[in-house]
């Protein structure tokens, strides 16, 4: 369409007298030219909408609003309204008085009369406990008998569990009575909040998740460096070699690429495990004992050969691609005049392949920071990465605000890699076999 | 795809006929949510297909999710979207899930069947193993199980002790990836009283005292997260040791003929059971499926395809053979005498308030 | 590239121990999947060569796990999903992503680079925060354990490929063609199917195979998303390998490698057939 019109206008236009360039119809060319172009763009961007409004959708909105949910925190403003009001006069020091114990029954007898799939109090026990062990069994056994509860309301309360009397449950309600948290940031940093307010690292023997985020970023670039090494000699012979021969051999590099992550993965159990292949042998061979079976699987080594193997293609295609545009006559001419082999490559070949190394570097390390099947069938504990984390609190330890926090802090990080890898070489660079 | 339709129709029009004059009742599909494997086959065979067979416009659908049960159950209720129509979970679940209102509050004796002779449900079922919103079926334990073959034949181990004796029963352990059990079982070892193990969790000292435990053992631990995977392990070889559900024990040595053994010794024993999503969409279904499947023979039945104890009273003398190997199920079960001698009785209470914590510690405990 | 003549003692020792670490590395790569191949039909439930195979007994050989594979109905069943899963989100990533890729290729195209990164961001998003973000948004709109949730997620995850495949063949693409049918009075829809089409659609093709691979090896949506009754491949493998890990699986992964060595063959048949087409020398 678009291009339609820029033909209609190269044959059409003719020159006026005054010297101003018009269209057959007698309009301006210059603003008809303007006009086609508009036309072109928004030809072009309707072109893309429908991906863009689809991925903007099913994609992007979803992650947003995941991540919404490691700031979002309505539990115990929804649940506790009168509680939290009653509380802005406590100091923060001892256990509030009658007037906030009243508030808190009040709050308790208007969650009893809402529906059954409308009361607050459960969620805010689950709430509650995510930052006091054993707050959940003192809000859900209170709201068993709160209801019946006289005045004076402060002792029934405190009969009823030991936790009301404890300062610190008080702290954390007037603390989580705001609509948005960074609780589960703090968490998710190995820190808590302290008897002031203020952020301090937790107890040791609670510390997780910036040990995983490290080790994760260790494995990450013990996974990257491996494919390096191996991935450096094998696309440089494939591109060194004549056409038809590193066609052949390139099947070795796609064949993996291309076959389903769980059979790769299958692959290496039946080949590490202690009764798999290699023990086996090994064993077949007299090399080693019987008793003495090698462990190289559901740990950490099971999960680097596994994940160097399963990435390493995605590191020798873009060294290949670049590889393959380097001329031999380079390191020729180095070489005739007087530099040794070695020299010639560090000094010559070497730079040239940077941008390549750079690409399935970035490429290789983004994908295994964020990789989940690999370590969750072969990694063990010593093995496991942040993503297992992510799954194990959205699916078993159902603390999906820490998961939402963990989980944007790892997509922080793989953005700004991305962003990199961009600048790099170029989102839409990216070669695929 | 017209084909099937077509098939369909007929089939409708063929059964239609059968039944002449009498009601056709629409089809219902319900999905039932369980933990897989041998203990999903055991309900198939002893719930599942008879009660289709009496039912034909009744088909049920297994789900293995109850590993995930609870957060499939949030994040249905949140969307307001219930799928699963029934749902076998543990009672400690089932008691925040209760407390949430996301599943349905059971009247026993009104929704369930009586015994045979009359003693209404909420005095059948064994004392302490009904809930609010839980309905149990039967009685199961974790126990240690081993290899004898990794072990010289005069020093096999015998007890919880002996998981902890890396000196004397060298080889890997595998545990489960979470503290349940395994923190009892330290204490237990270190030679606290099972009567004694919660009381002392509940405090810092205990907690640290476990896990100093569990320090002793902590190079020769591999973990596994689901059911079917510490038997796996075993038959692997991978392990010497593994701790497991003793219904999948059962079923890896009385079906597979693996050679392991069982020790008793210090059983954590606890319930398992459904619970009924709430506002699912075939409630009238599911309810009439609950009073049938959990009837007192129903229940009996069970222990005929996996050896955990039901949980009525009135079945345990229904309790027979193996539907398949002909084997006495009595000796089999965790409540048999010879096997109840040092019991640890699962605390939901605790683990319901301190499971959140124990979790965190637990994971930075492996992740050392 | 040949030894020359005049190379010295050291070039040769070098020549040769660069070759052997490069076929130690090939082999790497090809070793573990070559190894199941044979071991799939081994008559024991062992993941390890037995005696009998190793003397090519024919006791020591069966195709027993293949039995078992295409005779238990949850595999089959399985196979049923993944196919379906696969072609329909194939049909809908290729059509969002080629007409993307014709308004991308366009030099008026506004806000390109943009566009491109988000566009392309489902390959790059760890598949644990897309799965999370969907489950929880599946669940909302009442389309989590179904099909089409599947299916739009995998949508989702396909597109990038169609696009980054579409473009590259767009490259090379000789506008004055369009301009060409244009003038000699073609409306643009017959431009596009009779002009633009052939010239693209290997790239089409290629992305659409990529889309394929991608619903047909994917795991992480479809344990987050899908219910019982979309268990995929992957997904029945999964279970496989946590729960019961049988030889059953390594028959599964033989075919699955077949599969992929179809495709593989495929694509680049396709690709250079669209070298040729647009006169690409292959470099």
């Amino acid at each position: 369409m678009a291009q339609a019109d820029a033909g209609a206008l190269d044959q059409n236009a003719s020159v006026e007298p005054t010297g101003r360039l018009r269209t057959a119809d007698g309009r301006p060319l210059k603003s008809a030219l303007r006009r086609a172009q508009r036309r072109r763009k928004i030809t072009a961007f309707l072109l893309v909408t429908p991906l863009l409004v689809f991925i903007l959708g099913f994609f992007v909105f979803p992650i947003a609003q995941m991540m919404w949910r490691s700031v979002d925190n309505p539990q115990v403003v929804r649940a506790l309204p009168n509680t939290l009001e009653a509380l802005q006069t406590w100091d923060g020091q001892d256990v509030p008085g009658e007037a906030v114990f009243a508030a808190l029954h009040a709050d308790f007898v208007a969650d009893a009369e809402r529906p059954r799939r409308d009361q607050a109090m459960g969620p805010l026990a689950v709430r509650l406990n995510y930052e006091l062990s054993a707050a959940r069994g003192a809000i859900s056994r209170t709201s068993r008998q709160a209801v019946n509860f006289e005045a004076p309301y402060r002792e029934a309360f405190l009969d009823s569990h030991r936790l009301w009397g404890q300062p610190e449950l008080w702290r954390i309600i007037k603390r989580e009575g705001r609509p948005l948290t960074s609780a589960y940031y703090v968490a998710a940093l190995d820190r808590e909040f302290d008897a002031d307010g203020s952020i301090v690292r937790r107890d040791e023997n609670r510390r997780i998740y910036v040990q995983l985020f490290i080790r994760t970023i260790l494995m990450s670039v013990a996974i990257t460096f491996l494919t390096f090494v191996l991935g450096f000699p094998i696309a440089y012979y494939l591109s060194i070699l004549p056409m038809r021969y590193s066609s052949l051999l390139m099947i070795c590099v796609l064949l993996p690429f291309w076959t389903s992550l769980l059979v790769r993965t299958s692959a290496w159990i039946v080949l590490l495990q202690q009764q798999g292949v290699i023990n086996s042998s090994l064993v077949g061979l007299g090399l080693m004992d019987d008793a003495n079976r090698v462990q190289m699987i559901y740990n950490m080594t099971g999960t680097i050969v596994a994940m160097t193997h399963i990435l390493l293609p995605f590191m020798v295609l873009p060294l290949y691609s670049v590889m393959r545009t380097i001329p031999p006559s380079y390191m020729r001419a180095a070489k005739s005049m007087g530099a040794t082999p070695s020299t010639a490559f560090r000094r010559v070949y070497f730079p040239q392949t940077l941008p390549g190394i750079g690409a399935g570097g970035v490429l290789v390390f983004i994908i295994s920071i964020g990789y989940y099947i690999t370590p969750a069938l072969v990694g063990g504990q010593s093995g496991r990465m942040i993503s297992n984390e992510i799954a194990r609190h959205m699916q078993q330890s159902l603390n999906w605000g820490l998961a939402a926090a963990l989980g944007t802090m790892l997509l922080v990080g793989v953005l700004v890699l991305y962003w990199l890898y961009n600048r790099l070489v170029g989102a839409d660079s990216l070669k695929l076999g | 795809m017209t084909f099937k339709i077509k098939l369909a129709g007929a089939s409708a029009a063929v059964s239609l006929l059968a039944m002449g004059a009498a009601q056709a009742q629409d089809p219902v599909s319900l999905t039932i949510v369980s933990w897989g494997g041998a203990y999903t086959a055991s309900q198939v065979r002893a719930y599942h297909e008879p009660y289709m067979e009496l039912n034909p416009h009744v088909t049920i659908i297994n789900d293995d999710g109850s590993a995930n049960a609870l957060a499939g159950l949030r994040a249905q209720s949140q969307a307001g979207n219930v799928t699963w129509d029934l749902v076998d979970m543990l009672p400690s679940d089932a008691q925040l899930a209760c407390d949430e209102g996301i599943i349905m509050q059971i009247d026993h004796d009104a929704m369930l069947a009586a015994a045979p002779d009359g003693t209404p449900a909420s005095e059948d079922f064994l004392p302490g193993s009904l809930g609010e919103c839980f309905i149990p079926q039967i009685v199961y334990s974790t126990v240690l199980t081993y290899r004898p073959d990794a072990f010289p034949e005069d020093n096999q181990p015998s007890s919880i002790a002996d998981l902890f004796d890396v000196e004397n029963f060298p080889g890997r352990r595998a545990l489960q990836d979470r503290p349940g059990t395994n923190m009892e079982w330290a204490l237990y070892a270190d030679g606290v009283d099972p009567d004694d193990i919660y009381d002392l969790l509940r405090t810092p000292e205990g907690v640290d005292r476990a896990f100093a435990k569990l320090d002793e053992i902590r190079d020769h631990i591999i973990f596994w997260t689901e059911g079917a995977q510490a038997p796996q392990l075993l038959a692997d070889g991978e392990v010497a040791f593994a701790t497991g559900y003793n219904g999948r024990m059962f079923d890896a040595i009385e079906v597979e003929g693996q050679p392991f053994e069982i020790i008793w010794d210090g059983q954590v024993v606890e319930w398992d059971g459904w619970v009924v999503p709430a506002d699912g969409n075939n409630l009238d279904a599911v309810m009439d499926y609950l009073y049938w499947a959990t009837d007192t023979q129903r229940l009996a039945d069970q222990a005929k395809f996996i050896s955990y104890g039901p949980a009525r009273a009135s079945s345990a003398a229904l309790v027979g053979e193996h539907a398949d190997l002909g084997i006495d199920m009595g000796p089999h079960m965790p409540t048999a005498p010879e096997n109840y001698f040092a019991p640890i009785v699962l605390d939901n209470d605790f683990w319901v308030d301190y499971g959140d914590e124990m979790r965190e510690r637990f994971a930075n405990w492996m992740l050392q | 590239m040949a030894l020359p003549a005049y190379a010295t003692t050291k070039d040769k020792v070098w020549y040769y121990t660069f070759r052997v670490i490069c076929y130690a590395i090939f082999f790497f790569l090809m070793a573990p999947i070559l190894v199941m191949i044979p071991l799939s039909f081994n008559a024991q439930p062992y993941f390890s060569f037995t005696r009998e195979m190793l003397t090519f007994s024919p006791d020591g050989y069966s195709i027993r796990w293949y039995q078992d594979f295409l005779t238990s109905p949850s595999w089959l069943r399985s196979i049923q999903n993944s196919f379906m899963i696969g072609i329909a989100s194939t049909a809908l990533a290729t059509t969002l992503g080629t007409l993307a890729a014709l308004g991308l290729s366009r030099s008026e195209m506004p806000f390109k680079g943009i566009i491109m990164a988000l566009l392309i961001s489902p390959m790059i998003v760890p598949l644990i925060i897309s799965a999370a973000g969907m489950f929880f948004f599946f669940s909302q709109l009442n389309i989590a354990q179904t099909y089409l949730g599947v299916i739009l997620a995998h949508t989702a995850l396909g597109t990038p490929f169609v696009i980054i495949t579409v473009t590259a063949t767009l490259v090379g693409f000789d506008h004055s063609l369009t301009r060409a049918a244009a003038s000699l009075g073609a409306t643009p829809t017959t431009t596009f199917f009779k002009v633009t089409m052939p010239l693209i659609l290997p790239g089409v093709i290629s992305g659409a195979l990529f889309a394929f691979i991608t619903s047909f090896d994917e795991i992480v949506i479809v344990l987050f998303v899908a219910g019982p009754e979309q268990r995929t491949i992957p997904r029945e493998m999964w279970s496989g390998i946590r729960e019961d890990i049988s030889p059953t699986i390594l028959a599964v992964a033989t075919l699955m490698v077949l599969i992929s060595t179809l495709l593989l063959v495929t694509i680049e048949l396709l690709r250079r057939r669209s070298e040729r087409i647009r006169g690409v020398t292959p470099s």
